[in-house]
């Protein structure tokens, strides 16, 4: 066992890169104003795999995690160095529309955020902004949106009814169901299912499980028995660095580094 | 290592570690027993290890329950996880070695009705303190977590696959000329193949030292002969 501890700027300990990318991230640094939130961080996003971030609260996970349909900008004072590559090209080039960025990289957060419409129009919502007006094309959208969020047979009769009357376990089921309607390659989890009981919480790792034949995904999760669960890949980031990043199976059977060992196994760092 | 946030957690564990020893204290002293039983033909002390067979059982019971419950409450994981493992392992081992002392007990009460034979169990006393000794190894290996213990642990085995070979070509060789000694024969073959058996039993147990420290699985293959070398 390694019992090396994190030095500013050291190399993170890799265990095994994915062999196919679609996000791939190069000496990020994140900074708020003069705080630094990230450190040189480099890793690679597998292609239709879960791959989870975990790490204590303030590490840096839900930061990086926004990165990559860059969130950030949306706050004031941030500065980042270092490049996110999606499918190959920088996703912090100049000339990148964040908006055709964002719908190909969805993103859903820690609380259901439905709109106050009813269902059948918060799953439509995204492909009218999108231009589709076809009814027959929507109808189609929304009825296999809400199927591959395994909750159609769930409201497929109340389609008209206010998405504020679901459950918290459906309405996040919902806003999944209106992330992947434009169809993104990406979908970014911020701790997806901490709000919700734990049989919804199932519910939403049974269909993270499912949604990965299709897409890449990306999921921050306090839970470490569920970023056991429904990842592939996981990454231990500490104090805004990439600790150690591998498997799933080897980071939680046998990691190298002492402090993945004593955050995983819940010991004092 | 550094302790977990939850004392209780890190009580449970130690318990474990604690009832496991407790339960190899007992296996070596049962294996140690029955063969002096065997050699010195007594039975009081051959009834006395097969009376002690029960304990041995309730300590696999007892400690598979407690780490069961241990994964069902904690989901351990890392090294957590390898040593719940190893534990639930070691204990199958060490219930087998406690059986393999009790056939050797059974061999004693049979062989004790008899007159000692000419040998007077030489060989057999020479693997009877080779296995006590690999076994203590064993032990001390997986309470001290010692790696390099665990493997001198696979040196000692050839020794004794030796030494029970040799045993089985004289029983052979005497039934072959003294038919009247063919009973005996065969119960103090028995006995050495009881003894060979606990040695496997122990290799296991250091193949789990081996995994909970390195997390390597070095069962079924030539990983421990590349560590040696």
């Amino acid at each position: 066992m390694s019992t090396s501890t994190a030095i500013p700027g050291a190399e993170a300990s890799i265990s095994s890169q994915p062999e196919e990318t679609t996000l791939q991230v190069n000496d990020l640094s994140l900074f708020y104003g003069n705080s630094q939130a990230l450190t040189s961080v480099n890793l690679g996003i597998a292609t239709r795999k879960v791959t989870a971030f975990i790490g204590p609260s303030g590490c840096g996970k839900s930061t990086l995690l926004r990165c990559f349909n860059r969130m950030n900008d949306l706050i004031d004072n941030v500065t980042i160095t270092g490049d996110i590559e999606f499918d190959g090209r920088s996703i912090y080039d100049q000339r990148v529309d964040v908006a055709s960025l964002r719908r190909k990289i969805g993103m859903v957060f820690q609380r259901p955020n439905p709109f106050p419409k009813s269902i059948y129009e918060n799953v439509a919502y995204g492909l009218r902004i999108q231009g589709e007006t076809s009814t027959a094309v929507i109808n189609e959208r929304v009825e296999w949106a809400l199927k591959s969020a395994a909750l159609w047979d769930e409201v497929k009769d109340r389609l008209r009814d206010s998405a504020l009357g679901l459950s918290g376990g459906q309405q996040q089921r919902l806003v999944i169901a209106r992330a992947i309607a434009i169809r993104p390659s990406v979908l970014l989890l911020d701790e997806p299912a901490s709000a919700l009981d734990p049989i919804s919480t199932l519910k939403i790792e049974e269909l993270i499980h499912q949604l990965k034949d299709d897409y890449t995904i990306a999921i921050v999760t306090h839970n470490m028995q569920q970023a056991a669960r429904v990842s592939d890949y996981t990454a231990f980031l500490y104090l805004g660095e990439l600790v150690e990043f591998g498997t799933t199976d080897k980071i939680f059977r046998n990691p190298d580094e002492k402090q993945t060992e004593d955050y995983i196994t819940g010991r004092y760092g | 290592m550094h302790k977990h946030i939850s004392e209780q957690y890190d009580l449970e564990l130690s318990q474990i570690r604690d009832t496991l020893m407790e339960m190899g204290g007992l296996v070596e002293v049962q294996v140690n027993n029955a063969c002096t039983a065997l050699v010195n033909h007594d039975m009081e002390l051959a009834e006395e290890v097969r009376d002690m067979e029960a304990r041995l059982n309730q300590f696999e019971v007892d400690l598979d329950d407690r780490c069961v419950s241990i994964i069902a409450k904690r989901q351990p994981t890392a090294g957590d996880l390898r040593a719940i493992v190893s534990v639930m392992k070691v204990i199958t081992d060490l219930e087998r070695i406690g059986d393999e002392a009790d056939r050797i007990a059974k061999m004693a009460l049979d062989l004790a009705d008899s007159e000692k034979p000419e040998h007077q169990y030489a060989e057999f006393r020479a693997i009877h303190v080779n296995v006590v000794k690999m076994l203590k190894r064993t032990l001390d290996a997986f309470a001290r977590l010692d790696v390099e213990s665990a493997l001198r642990v696979f040196e000692d085995d050839e020794g004794i696959d030796r030494a029970y070979n040799k045993i089985v070509r004289q029983s052979i060789a005497t039934m072959q000329t003294n038919p009247q000694e063919v009973e005996r024969s065969v119960s103090l073959m028995w006995a050495a193949r009881a003894l060979e058996r606990i040695g496997d039993h122990a290799k296991n147990i250091s193949e789990y030292v081996i995994y909970q420290v390195k997390g390597r699985d070095v069962r079924h293959s030539d990983a421990v002969e590349q560590m040696l070398d």
